[in-house]
């Protein structure tokens, strides 16, 4: 491998891990923070991309328009499904969690074969991201996919310093740490809750927006994401955010990597990483660090 | 009161042998197929086509009525084994029908082998089903993996293509068509430089484009179906290297996922038994026909549905009806010529398809008919003992 080949190789994992990110930030937030196994995490992402697929012919080049409008609807919609199913299983314990966010994947399925049938669609990449730039000899490199690991980072930072420098923030670390010492000082932890959860649906959703140009949208799509980003938030340590940017990256690398250079056994790749990861540290790489 | 009863019921009974003497009772079709799911579509398409024909023979096969039931596969080989056995014990049926995923069909044809049930497989493409799975009692109305991927094989030597790299799901029905591929190049002079393999169904490709624009090979393989084949002719062309290395495929590559794929596909060149446009007479029938009964174009499943109930239909024909004469039945469907929209085909010693297989190129939401590749090419039927 020449060393432009690997530069570009580098660039793929960056941008994958970056986009694994944007969906698994969501998931240790959830899961971090509230306690909750959130099978349906995936069905989020998915939910995100038909919902792109949905409202590409409204917005037409206003992409950023629509994230923003995709993002709103998803974030009322977590806010709604707290309310209705997720606010009744804190204090549940995490085989009753598994089988409720479980059925709801296969409510969102047969919804989503309801509403939209079971054929593959494409959704346009808007104009002004349409074309791409030369890397290397014969391949080129689509301006959208720059424009999405761009989005991710601008996220990423974003997410961070709300976090960890906003009255928010705080009390998000604090519920984490402490639900009850939290609740005694006066602070409505329910609300809160209701707003992580949105905020963790509405970043899987905008992950599904993000990547329904280059992925198109099909049945099922949620479902390997899920078991990605379980792994990702696994490697990471559960609830932390730094943990969990650190860890896409690693699975990003690995997975580029091990694809060129170990086809056969590219398919445990990332799971040998986890193993080894948990062997090393049990708790995952950033256990209770935001 | 009683004695009207049983008169009643006398009377019912002289019915019923009247019936026995015109052809017996019905003939039991048991529609093993997803109905539910992503192929929930595929199975419904061959469910119409195989009730298409029978329709067209007046509701009979071999001189006998034909009656059905249904069970819904789900594509989930885990259940398959329970399924097929729901239908041979507890429906007792005469015939099975199924199915699209090969895992299931595998099962199905393991179950088939041992109860001794026709089995007609209207899509699956395992090789091993009439490989070493194969049996007198079973036959298969669709393809091999390996039948596309051969004569891809022999369109990329025919354009000069020497060295090319394939690239596929680490799962058997993509080994099966990349093998195909490599014989049918090989035997044209080419070679293939480099399989590449990603775990099923990951779908991120952009790390193997790159080792595809940093090997420079002729020409690239890809066998993908459904939103995999999508994604991966998309960014195909999003990376540039359809202006540079021509992209082939067996036909699942651009099967019902043009509007998807939209510009990106344009052009692309496939192998299958059957194209959109063919402008037969048999074939321009058939749609017409498919289009008046169920309000929808027929496309390719339709086609080996209805394939499937002609196979049937010539079994039962020879047997005059009678199923307990399995061996006829199943010798009289391997020398049947049936009379397909795809164009005519024989069924082989180990029950595939003898068929044409047709370059076909995508243009629009068609992939159109260009050329026939291989005349009556046979599957090889590696492991097959009959």
């Amino acid at each position: 491998m020449d060393l432009a080949t690997f530069l570009v190789q580098c660039l793929n994992a960056v941008q994958y891990g970056l986009l694994l990110f944007l969906v698994a930030s969501g998931l240790t937030l959830i899961f971090g923070i509230m306690g909750v196994i959130n099978l349906a995490h995936g069905s989020f992402y998915m939910l995100g991309a038909y919902l792109a697929f949905a409202l590409a012919p409204y917005f037409g080049d206003h992409f950023g328009t629509m994230l923003l409008a995709g993002v709103m609807l998803s974030a009322l919609f977590g806010f709604v499904l707290e309310w209705v199913f997720f606010s009744f299983l804190y204090q549940r314990e995490h085989l009753q969690q598994v089988l409720m966010t479980y059925a709801l994947i296969l409510v969102f399925e047969e919804l989503r074969s309801m509403l939209v049938g079971n054929d593959v669609h494409g959704v346009p990449t808007p104009s002004w991201l349409a074309g791409s730039f030369a890397l290397g000899e014969l391949m080129s490199y689509p301006w959208y996919r720059l424009f999405a690991s761009a989005a991710c980072i601008a996220l990423a930072a974003g997410l961070y310093a709300v976090v960890n420098r906003t009255r928010l923030g705080m009390m998000i670390r604090a519920g984490a740490s402490n639900r009850e010492m939290v609740r005694s000082l006066g602070i409505d932890i329910q609300l809160l809750y209701r707003i992580v959860f949105a905020g963790g649906v509405a970043l899987a959703a905008l992950a599904g927006m993000i990547a329904a140009p280059m992925s198109s949208v099909y049945p099922g799509m949620g479902g390997s994401v899920l078991i990605i980003c379980f792994v990702v938030v696994v490697i990471g340590g559960i609830g932390s955010i730094t943990g969990a940017l650190v860890a896409s990256l690693l699975v990003g690398f690995v997975d580029t990597f091990g694809k060129v250079f170990f086809a056969e056994l590219s398919g445990i790749g990332v799971y040998l990483l986890m193993a080894i990861v948990l062997v090393w540290r049990p708790e995952g790489l950033m256990r209770g660090r935001a | 009161m009683k004695i009207v009863s049983k008169l009643a019921a006398a009377a019912a009974l002289c019915a019923a042998a009247a019936a026995h003497a015109q052809g017996g009772a019905p003939v039991k079709v048991g529609f093993m197929l997803p109905y539910t799911g992503t192929y929930a579509a595929l199975g419904n398409m061959i469910e119409n086509g195989f009730r298409l024909y029978v329709q067209e023979q007046g509701g009979k096969l071999g001189g006998r009525e034909v009656q059905f039931v249904k069970v819904d596969d789900e594509s989930e080989p885990s259940k398959a084994t329970d399924n097929v056995n729901k239908l041979i014990k507890r429906d007792t049926v005469d015939v099975l029908v199924g199915t699209v995923h090969s895992g299931v069909a595998l099962a199905m044809a393991k179950a088939a082998k041992e109860s001794g049930t026709l089995l007609i497989i209207p899509n699956a493409g395992a090789d091993a089903i009439t490989g070493p799975m194969c049996g007198n009692n079973i036959v298969r109305s669709s393809f091999s993996n390996w039948q596309p991927g051969y004569a891809m094989g022999v369109v990329a030597a025919q354009r000069g293509h020497k060295r090319v790299m394939t690239i596929t799901w680490n799962y058997a029905a993509g080994a099966e068509s990349v093998k195909g591929f490599t014989e049918g190049l090989e035997k044209g002079g080419g070679k293939v430089a480099k399989d590449l393999t990603l775990p099923f169904p990951n779908v991120e490709f952009q790390a193997l484009l790159t080792e595809i624009a940093a090997q420079k090979p002729d020409a690239v393989y890809a066998f993908f179906a459904g939103g995999g084949a999508v994604k991966f002719v998309k960014d195909y062309a999003a990376a540039g290297l359809n202006k540079t290395i021509p992209l082939y495929g067996p036909g699942f590559l651009t099967d019902g996922t043009l509007e998807a794929q939209g510009s990106s596909a344009q052009g692309l060149l496939t192998t299958l038994h059957y194209a959109d446009n063919l402008d037969t007479p048999r074939n321009n029938a058939f749609r017409k026909s498919f289009a008046l009964a169920y309000k929808q174009n027929a496309d390719v499943y339709a086609v080996q549905g209805y394939d499937a109930a002609q196979l049937l239909g010539a079994g039962l024909a020879a047997a005059k009806g009678d199923l307990s004469k399995k061996d006829v039945i199943g010798a009289a469907m391997r020398k049947a010529t049936v009379d397909s929209p795809r164009g005519k085909f024989t069924i082989s010693p180990a029950g595939n398809p003898v068929q044409d297989i047709y370059l076909r190129e995508a243009k629009g939401l068609n992939n159109e008919f260009k050329s026939v590749v291989v005349k009556a090419l046979s599957d090889p039927a590696r492991g097959c003992k009959m």
